[in-house]
């Protein structure tokens, strides 16, 4: 087993990746006030997906794993999304 | 004289993580099919959705999402701290992310209580004469989903403590930290449920 000593990331990187989460968080509540009809739900979901995407890769450690880790989390997204969109093909054209 | 068998360790850290990290595929497409039944169920009622999503109190949805942020922080620091042998700072900052989940159960007893109050919760009456299909769609997966994420939070909280007895009785420490690593992950992936649980009910305008 390998005995490398891995990579202690600095407080400070995790002060930064909650200001930009925060950050995300009062711009997707400022934007739900600006009537922009169906852009909303997408532009509170774009949020909602930078937000996750910061907390996978720097809080819960993604980029400094190996990469099959990573792998592993898209694919379960991706799959997620498939059927999502697989079941909309259905409601969709009825 | 007594006979003592010697186990070899058989830590294996990546092998600890790779196992908590396949239990939180699980919940991911767990709580995936709860937002799947949502996604369709608002897709068939926007309007009712719109209109229920009026009865929820954005601030304390935003603060709560503060708190679940500020925690996701402070469990991460904690894991830096391990590594550096920092143990009361390491101590310190779990303690801070129990009290924050703490605080966000606390707010979301009351969210439900007000619920409750105005007469709104699973199977009432209130809800049944007073309310559309689609309206009782919404709050169905509202108490379903926030109320699944919640016993999360318990478990999660749950498993902090669980490190910091063993944190504090010295089997976990800076060459075998992955019990606080693991417990940290499932701590973000509650985080990360509420990070689209947020949105979906309570910013809906």
């Amino acid at each position: 087993m390998e005995n490398a000593k891995h990579h202690i990331v600095p407080y400070r990187t995790y002060l930064f990746i909650l200001i930009a989460l925060l950050l995300c968080t009062f711009i997707s509540i400022a934007i739900t006030n600006i009537e922009l009809g169906e852009l909303t739900v997408t532009g509170a979901l774009v949020l909602a997906s930078v937000k996750s995407f910061l907390v996978l890769t720097y809080f819960m450690h993604l980029k400094y794993d190996r990469p099959y880790i990573r792998i592993m989390v898209a694919f379960v997204f991706l799959l997620f999304i498939a059927v999502i969109v697989i079941t909309f093909f259905d409601y969709l054209f009825r | 004289m007594s006979q003592v068998i010697h186990h070899e360790d058989h830590y294996d850290a990546e092998g600890s993580k790779i196992g908590m990290w396949l239990f939180i595929f699980t919940e991911l497409l767990l709580f995936g099919g709860l937002f799947l039944i949502y996604s369709v169920y608002r897709y068939k009622n926007p309007d009712a959705f719109h209109l229920a999503a009026q009865e929820l109190d954005t601030t304390i949805g935003a603060i709560n999402t503060v708190i679940l942020l500020i925690s996701s922080m402070t469990i991460a620091m904690s894991t830096t701290a391990l590594q550096k042998g920092q143990k009361k700072i390491t101590l310190l900052l779990m303690v801070t992310t129990v009290v924050l989940g703490i605080v966000f159960l606390v707010n979301k007893y009351f969210e439900w209580g007000l619920k409750f109050e105005h007469g709104i919760f699973p199977g009432s009456e209130h809800m049944k004469t007073t309310l559309s299909q689609g309206e009782i769609l919404f709050f169905g997966l509202y108490f379903v989903m926030t109320g699944l994420h919640a016993l999360h939070i318990l478990i999660g909280l749950v498993l902090i403590l669980v490190a910091y007895y063993r944190i504090t009785n010295g089997t976990v420490h800076a060459n075998r930290p992955s019990l606080l690593e693991n417990a940290g992950l499932y701590w973000h992936l509650v985080d990360l449920i509420w990070i689209f649980l947020f949105p979906l009910f309570y910013l809906i305008h």
